[in-house]
């Protein structure tokens, strides 16, 4: 064996090697999708479905009745109100229903939040359609300003007979800086291109 | 340590000395040597912060520091330990031993070897100025407090401004950890002496084959999970943002992704080290060598498929977490097929109980003591029970410090005669093994009561009904940080060459080609490569 080969050699292994630690650190950032996907499979985060629903229930099971709660949390930054009209309804698989929320902006300047949803058992949030949520867009709520939100659902006639309550929670953001940087990044590009 | 090169050095005249020889070292032995001090230097500081962790909880109620404090203090303790003691000290014995157990003059990449030395210095540096900062500096900027596991929300959105510190110096970590690992993989693939097959190669060498595979395989997963958090805290991502549409749950599976095998890393190398001793003080071949390079490789294979049994209260379907449990469980098998041959080479064996021995054999009794806790905690109903409880904390200090910290004392018994030119002195190494065997119980053994009965992790304080059982565990800190004194001055004698001259093999039982060369072992090896039959 001369040194010359085995230098070589070396090197071949050493640049395998070096992809291999490459490929695993692209493969850190693939979890990101990856998760997503078993997420919308299992309901792992409990995750609604973030665009509305666009048929309505084949049919309603009027022999069975779910409870559905409903919790509100304010997350970082957000001081005002945050509630629903009604802590529980009770409701058919397949039946329509509508509940209100409400956000107040104590504020002397305008916000702008996001709410997630979140449904506890995971299993039921694939089984839990809306229609219309105030979560699928930001809502700019203006200073001083109390805000009624809207949330229109029915639950899947198909929901697993063993789910007889199921919590649906929505924690409220304030994304006003996020939003504001983002538009900023926008600003700035349009000026690049011109 | 080896400063014995010059009767050995006839033809490299161009060895430089004093601090020019550390610095530009490229030699396997030096950087080893450093990467050993390094080890030992950041163990110390570790126990140190631990020490403040242990003063605090000695008695119930806030005496001594603030609970934010408090948090720093088990945050730096377990990122020093993990990633400046154990996984440092591995590589040490391993630039050190793998070339000279596989007839090889050196590493295969000398120079990314020292690269990969020198920068930990400053990784360390970097981490642990920010907790000066936090102790001495004006307003007491906060180190990162939100423990070793750093999960998102706590080191995104609420971490200190020092988060931007530990993110670099991690990364720093994580370079010079695949470097290394690069390293160890092309010396073992490239340089083995002729006639060294793979199944001929001694365990230990085995073993770290595997520990790089899995390095190079979950420090880079390591390096995004804290790359997200920098995009996340500073360019407006959310991967871990829920407000973004991002998922703080996401952050433990990328993170338990890396760190369970990161768990086998810090233990794979010291299967291998007790896997060299015990033959060698039993007197009898290694039981079962090939069942015990099988077991490695499937410990290593199941660790990447049970990270969620870190996370089973944070809900998950039943099939997942069944699917954890088993998966958990199931490493028992291999686990319990190494401590089978490591008791059955034992058996009818001539013992002796020399110092590395006697390491050797705590090792596998406690290491046992902390498997089966973890076998207790796979147990998804119980775990939610003792999930974040001392009980957790007294299983990885089983496991983690009276197996892989005892390990590493086994080996530096083992080897200082070969790295030295001098014996261990013996006094002061009985005293140390007694005293840090005992302590180490007293310190970890009513871990499990406590937390059994509900004492949660990471808190500065505690209900009253802990406090007798605190305060004596307390003490076996104290006695357990203090026993390590006695291995400072082990250490410091040999590297003094102050004590019985060794011989080029001391222990009459030893197997293996580093029992070849003089001891202290020249600078330079096997430069001609040596023939194994």
């Amino acid at each position: 064996m001369s040194d010359d080969s085995l230098e070589h050699r070396n090197k071949r292994t050493l640049r395998k090697l070096l992809i291999w630690a490459l490929a695993m650190f692209g493969f850190a950032f693939a979890m990101v999708p990856f998760y997503d996907v078993i997420c919308d499979i299992t309901g792992l985060n409990g995750k609604t479905s973030s665009t509305a629903s666009s048929e309505g229930p084949s049919r309603t099971v009027e022999d069975r009745t779910v409870t559905v709660e409903f919790i509100t949390q304010r997350g970082q930054g957000v001081n005002g109100d945050f509630m629903s009209a009604t802590r529980r309804v009770k409701v058919h698989p397949g039946e329509i229903t509508l509940v209100n929320f409400y956000a107040s902006n104590p504020k002397t300047s305008d916000i702008v939040t996001q709410s997630i949803p979140s449904v506890t058992p995971g299993e039921a949030a694939r089984y839990l359609h809306k229609t219309q949520c105030f979560c699928f867009d930001q809502q700019t709520l203006g200073a001083g300003e109390r805000k009624e939100m809207p949330m229109i659902f029915y639950l899947d006639p198909e929901l697993p007979r063993h789910i007889n309550t199921l919590t649906l929670s929505y924690t409220i953001f304030d994304v006003t800086d996020r939003v504001a940087a983002a538009n900023d990044a926008v600003i700035n590009n349009n000026a690049v291109a011109q | 340590m080896s400063t014995a090169a010059t009767a050995h050095d006839d033809h490299h005249h161009h060895a430089p000395t004093g601090l020019k020889r550390w610095l530009f070292s490229t030699n396997h032995k030096d950087i080893g040597t450093l990467y050993l001090w390094f080890s030992f230097a950041m163990f110390l500081v570790g126990g140190l912060l631990a020490m403040v962790i242990r003063t605090e909880l000695l008695e119930p109620g806030m005496q001594f520091v603030d609970p934010e404090f408090f948090n720093q203090m088990t945050t730096v303790h377990g990122l020093a330990m993990v990633f400046g003691a154990v996984m440092p000290g591995f590589v040490g014995f391993a630039n050190w031993m793998i070339p000279l157990m596989i007839g090889a003059p050196d590493m295969a990449l000398p120079r990314m070897n020292n690269w990969s030395f020198w920068i930990l210095p400053f990784a360390f540096a970097i981490l642990i100025s920010s907790v000066l900062m936090s102790a001495f500096g004006a307003g007491h900027p906060s180190a990162p407090n939100f423990g070793w596991t750093f999960y998102a929300p706590l080191s995104t959105e609420y971490g200190p401004a020092s988060t931007d510190l530990f993110i670099l110096s991690v990364h720093m970590m994580g370079i010079s950890s695949i470097m290394g690992a690069i390293n160890v993989i092309v010396t073992v693939f490239n340089m083995r002496a002729p006639g060294m097959t793979l199944m001929k190669m001694p365990l230990f060498v085995w073993t770290w084959l595997i520990t790089a595979f899995l390095l190079i395989a979950v420090m880079p997963v390591l390096a995004g999970a804290v790359t997200m958090m920098l995009t996340d805290r500073h360019f407006g991502t959310s991967f871990f943002n829920a407000a973004g549409g991002g998922d703080p749950v996401l952050f433990q599976h990328v993170f338990w992704f890396f760190g369970h095998p990161e768990v086998y890393i810090m233990i794979l190398p010291a299967f291998g080290i007790v896997s060299s001793i015990i033959p060698t003080f039993a007197r009898k071949r290694l039981f079962g060598y090939a069942s015990m390079v099988y077991a490695t490789a499937s410990i290593a294979l199941l660790s990447f498929v049970v990270w969620a049994h870190h996370m089973f209260t944070v809900g998950m379907p039943l099939a997942g977490t069944l699917f954890f449990m088993y998966m958990t469980m199931l490493i028992s098998v291999p686990t319990g097929v190494k401590v089978f041959n490591w008791v059955a080479t034992m058996w009818r064996g001539s013992m002796t109980f020399e110092l590395p021995m006697k390491w050797a054999i705590a090792f596998v009794i406690l290491f046992t003591c902390g498997g089966l806790s973890g076998l207790m905690l796979a147990i998804t109903p119980v775990d939610f029970q003792y999930h974040d409880t001392y009980f957790v904390v007294a299983h990885f200090h089983y496991v983690l410090v009276s197996g892989a910290v005892f390990s590493m004392f086994a080996a530096a018994y083992y080897w200082l005669p070969k790295w030295s030119g001098v014996m261990p002195n013996k006094l002061l190494g009985e005293l140390h093994f007694w005293s840090s065997l005992i302590s180490v119980n007293l310190l970890f053994f009513p871990m499990h009561f406590v937390g059994l009965a509900g004492m949660p992790r990471r808190y500065a304080d505690y209900a009253l009904q802990f406090a007798d059982y605190n305060f004596w565990i307390s003490i076996g800190g104290f006695w357990f940080g203090l026993s390590q004194l006695f291995f400072l001055a082990v250490c410091v004698l040999c590297a003094l060459k102050k004590g019985e001259k060794a011989a080029a093999k001391p222990w009459d039982g030893a197997e293996g080609l580093e029992w070849e060369v003089p001891s202290p072992a020249p600078f330079h090896t096997f430069e001609t490569p040596p023939v194994v039959k």
